[in-house]
């Protein structure tokens, strides 16, 4: 774990630590922490390194390293005996609750933790009483190094205090043992469009490691090696697969308005705006459009989704709250179009750079009127990409708007993958007429079929003159309150759900994991996925009989196959990130199952492996109640 | 074969209030569209909610009527995506200066080559009656249980503060006149803005089409005085020819702008054609673009194949 101010380049020696595992073969899982500011307050980058993927932390941290102060003062207590604690020489005496950053609500924890305690209010005495319980904790003296940086590159010290991101991983990795030259290659690729800066922080990472090791020549008990490999591996956060995907599925415009944790992915989009297609000649591009709210974001991808090109917006709780009467225009007119919707937690403005799937119950219900919409949960960054690229298909082969469910924990965390194979993915772009088919027949945008989709034109095309409204309509597409009409057109719109039901394989809607006929079957969705898969499997070594179904499909829900999956379950257990367990309910609506156990948590960090386990252990030993809340990150 | 305005007809009932301006506007849309030429095809209408949103399904041309307040940005998606088609947008008062406000100024900034209609009545009329964003303040119309206590925005003026590069003014029963208002608006490169004063018979009986005519002040020999009159009677010149002029015109058409009561100016009250389009701006940064815009680049292969190659964004996350 690496922590500090906000700004002070937490995010570089992340990823500077990611790749430079990942040139050895390693995987990593990694999330980021940080507050609803711009620079000063606390943030960090919780990682986990493996020898096989992993895409779930744990609660323990064996190294943390602090660029300051308060990240040891917030985090000590993570770190468990054995671990290590990188910690700035010359902040030994802060006295804790004197740090202006941290909130009040942790500063009166830790004032009864110093009285409970008898310590002295010092830094050095809370790294004391680590240190008894069997924690290394490492001194480093950052200015004294800097100063050589700076001598050395022949730089001003002022511009080498920003290489302390470096320098703590220098060191880290200085302890760990690891081969230099790999975490070299990660400096300079992170930092490839700035050469100086580049070279500045070799020299640091140099002057680091060096130290380390000199200094801490028996380490830390731990040590790092390397791994083998035989394939080509990324390492990206969630928000950028589901850019990615974007572009696989033929993404053509996309919309936003700033809102975190959304805007990653558009401003990523837009910096790649100009796509690398096939060979003959092909010209791609997504158009990014920054709109001045989220009302105009939805509208105005609606528009371009009209004219034929495949358009998406992307936004969170707060954006989509704008977005609903779009939405149901988008309903009632059947154009194609995907929301990648980032839940994060709470009401309102709530915890803007916090977890949450709070969400489920209002992407599957938002806006007045019935009309028919999918609802997707991606569960890893994996995921993320593939949904992400599907939703087009859905979109337009069932001429609905398609709600891409995410969340802050996959938009920020980030993961080590072989390359996503492209080739399973091919575009479907369902039923479009163009001029030539239109000839002599009235064209009825909004004709009565079996499966509930028509026949679509896109604006422009010769003999497709036709018309949308957000009134209730007629064939012609034509406003109309004809009482005979209405029940029709309700009934050819609705139609659709029971279409899609139909057609997309179950598979694409539901994973299954574990044992099929397992008496204890979790249930869930979204980003608690890799925790659960991690957990489960540790549970069924120890010899537990347990199933988990991950929905992806969460609407329409693929209820039958569900239900009879469920109906074999003695324990049906419930894990999710919100307070009324939503998902559970829509279960139970829609199979008339009950969850027997809810795992919730809903403090605006991602469940860990360590406590998802933890709580089915105690729900399969039979000492549960029927409702556990999880509570662990800071 | 040329086209005739009753090509842009369609079967639908029209059902506006008899005396209604919106009778005015539509026929003279009808007549413009086919003086230009344009194919019902080329041409989409987009429409806010209100009385002035109906025309999308009474014209014979792509019709899209949207929410209320929200025809800017369906429009600015339609163009962008596809800049090949010709588009009008048309809405009310209420719909475009009071809940789409934040679109009609942000719509300033871009200048996306549209040509927008404003139907100026002074009231919502499909709810009955209710001040709208132009209404002044004092006024009390017939329905209205107490004197509008908001003052009223500047249509015209706002558009110019805002970026529109073409602002003009006509009259519903002006119809020739708004007719050619109309097709100079289409042909402008960039958004132009038309406000159209329309009486509203059955709920503004302040601003009647007698007010505006005059008949309540007659000259000497009993002829009304008309309160409108047309810019191009006067010595008065809206068109930026360059930038250097730029400041001295915006002012000229803010001045203009201001003039209401007794005289109310009809006409261009300003024209820019050197500020770049949207489009333009997409285009030096998509070189491609308006030859092949999203609406009509190819996807995906025969077999299905997305044309997205990934390699090279992938190799950008690439650790090994």
């Amino acid at each position: 774990m690496a922590g500090g101010p906000q700004g002070s380049g937490i995010d570089s020696a992340a990823s500077i630590f990611a790749r430079a595992c990942g040139y050895g073969g390693l995987y990593i899982y990694g999330k980021r922490e940080y507050h609803s500011n711009i620079k000063g307050l606390h943030s960090y980058f919780h990682m986990r390194i493996s020898s096989r993927e992993v895409s779930a932390n744990v609660n323990d941290v064996n190294l943390l390293a602090a660029f300051d102060a308060e990240t040891v003062v917030r985090h000590i207590n993570e770190v468990v005996p054995g671990g290590a604690i990188i910690v700035d020489k010359d902040k030994l005496d802060t006295k804790a609750l004197e740090i202006p950053s941290l909130d009040p609500e942790f500063r009166e924890r830790l004032r009864e933790h110093l009285e409970k305690t008898g310590l002295e209010d010092s830094l050095n005495a809370l790294l004391e009483e680590a240190r008894k319980a069997g924690v290394h904790v490492i001194p480093v003296p950052y200015l004294e190094l800097m100063n050589q940086i700076a001598k050395q590159a022949g730089m001003e010290l002022s511009k080498v205090t920003r290489t302390i991101n470096v320098l703590t991983v220098g060191i880290s990795f200085g302890l760990l043992n690891y081969d230099e030259s790999l975490v070299e290659k990660a400096v300079r690729a992170t930092f490839s469009d700035k050469p100086e800066v580049a070279e500045m922080n070799v020299v640091a990472l140099r002057e680091a490691y060096n130290y380390a090791k000199k200094s801490f020549p028996e380490g830390i008990g731990y040590k790092l090696e390397k791994n083998g490999m035989g394939e080509n591996r990324l390492f990206l956060q969630g928000h950028q697969a589901v850019a990615l995907g974007k572009v696989l599925g033929g993404c053509r415009v996309q919309t936003y308005y700033p809102i975190t944790p959304a805007q990653d992915e558009s401003e990523f989009l837009e910096t790649h705006e100009i796509l690398r297609t096939g060979t003959d000649g092909e010209e791609g591009s997504v158009v990014v459009i920054q709109t001045e709210d989220e009302l105009a974001a939805i509208t105005w991808a609606i528009g371009a989704a009209l004219t034929g090109a495949r358009a998406a917006t992307s936004t969170s709780g707060p954006g989509f709250s704008l977005m609903v009467e779009g939405l149901g225009w988008a309903g009632n007119n059947e154009v194609p179009i995907v929301i990648t919707y980032y839940q994060r937690g709470a009401p309102s403005t709530g915890l803007p750079t916090r977890h949450g799937q709070d969400d489920l119950r209002f992407a599957i219900h938002a806006s007045h009127g019935d009309f028919p919409r999918i609802v997707l949960a991606s569960g890893d960054i994996r995921e993320c990409f593939y949904d992400a690229a599907k939703a087009f298909n859905y979109a337009e082969r069932y001429q609905v708007p398609v709600i891409h469910l995410t969340d802050k924990a996959l938009a920020n965390s980030s993961q080590t993958y072989a390359f996503f194979d492209t080739a399973q993915y091919s575009i479907q772009r369902g039923s479009i007429l163009g001029e030539t088919d239109l000839q002599g027949e009235e064209y009825k945008r909004f004709r009565f079929t079996e499966s509930g989709v028509s026949p679509r034109v896109f604006l422009g095309t010769k003999n497709g003159v036709s018309w949308l409204t957000g009134n209730e309509h007629n064939e012609f597409g034509h406003r109309s309150e004809d009482s005979v009409n209405r029940t029709q057109m309700v009934e050819k719109r609705m139609k659709k759900l029971e279409t899609i039901d139909k057609e997309i394989p179950v598979e694409e809607k539901v994973n299954f994991f574990g044992n099929e006929n397992a008496e204890n079957m979790i249930v869930s969705w979204g980003s608690p996925k890799g925790a659960i898969l991690e957990a489960l499997g540790r549970l069924t070594q120890e010899g537990f009989n347990l199933g988990f179904i991950q929905a992806r499909m969460i609407h329409p829900l693929p209820e039958d196959y569900l239900a009879e999956k469920l109906r074999r379950a003695e324990r049906i257990i419930d894990v999710e990130m919100n307070y009324l367990g939503q998902f559970g309910g829509v279960l139970r609506e829609k199979t008339g199952i009950p969850t027997d156990f809810h795992i919730l948590k809903y403090n605006g960090r991602p469940m860990t492996t360590t406590e998802v386990y933890n709580a089915l252990k105690s729900v399969l030993s039979g000492q549960a109640p029927k409702r556990q809340v999880l509570n662990y990150g800071a | 074969m040329a086209l005739k305005p009753s090509d842009y007809r369609t079967d639908f009932f029209v059902d506006w209030c008899p005396g209604c301006g919106n009778y005015g506007i539509l026929t003279a849309l009808r007549m413009a569209l086919a003086e230009l030429g344009l194919e019902p095809h080329r041409v989409v209408l987009v429409s806010g909610i209100g009385q002035s949103g109906k025309p999308a399904e009474f014209m014979n041309v792509y019709g899209v009527h949207t929410l209320h307040g929200r025809v800017l940005p369906f429009a600015e998606g339609i163009k962008t995506a596809n800049p090949g088609l010709e588009l009008i947008v048309e809405g009310g008062d209420g719909d475009g200066l009071g809940i789409g406000a934040g679109h009609f100024v942000n719509a300033g900034r871009r200048n996306v080559d549209m040509t927008y209609l404003l139907h100026n009545n002074g009231v919502y009329g499909l709810t009955k009656g209710q001040a709208s964003p132009t209404l002044r303040l004092g006024v009390k119309t017939k329905s209205l249980p107490q004197p509008n206590i908001n003052e009223a925005v500047n249509p015209i003026a706002l558009a110019l503060v805002s970026g529109y590069t073409f602002a003009a003014r006509s009259y519903a029963f002006e119809v020739n006149h708004l007719k050619e208002m109309i097709k100079q608006g289409v042909q402008h490169k960039g958004l132009a803005f038309i406000e159209i004063l329309q009486p509203c018979p059955t709920y503004n009986d302040i601003n009647t089409k007698e007010w505006y005519e005059g008949e309540d002040r007659l000259d000497q020999n009993g002829k009304p005085q008309p309160r409108i009159y047309q810019l191009d009677g006067i010595r008065y010149d809206p068109v930026v020819r360059d930038p250097a002029e730029e400041p001295e015109k915006m002012m000229a058409a803010l001045v203009k702008a201001r003039e209401w009561g007794d005289r109310i100016p009809l006409g261009v009250f300003y024209k820019n054609e050197l500020v770049t389009t949207f489009e333009e701006r997409i285009a030096q940064r998509i070189p491609f673009y308006l030859r092949n815009p999203p609406a009509k680049q190819k996807i995906s292969d025969e077999t299905g194949a997305s044309t997205a190659k990934l390699k090279w964004l992938f190799d950008e996350f690439k650790v090994s």
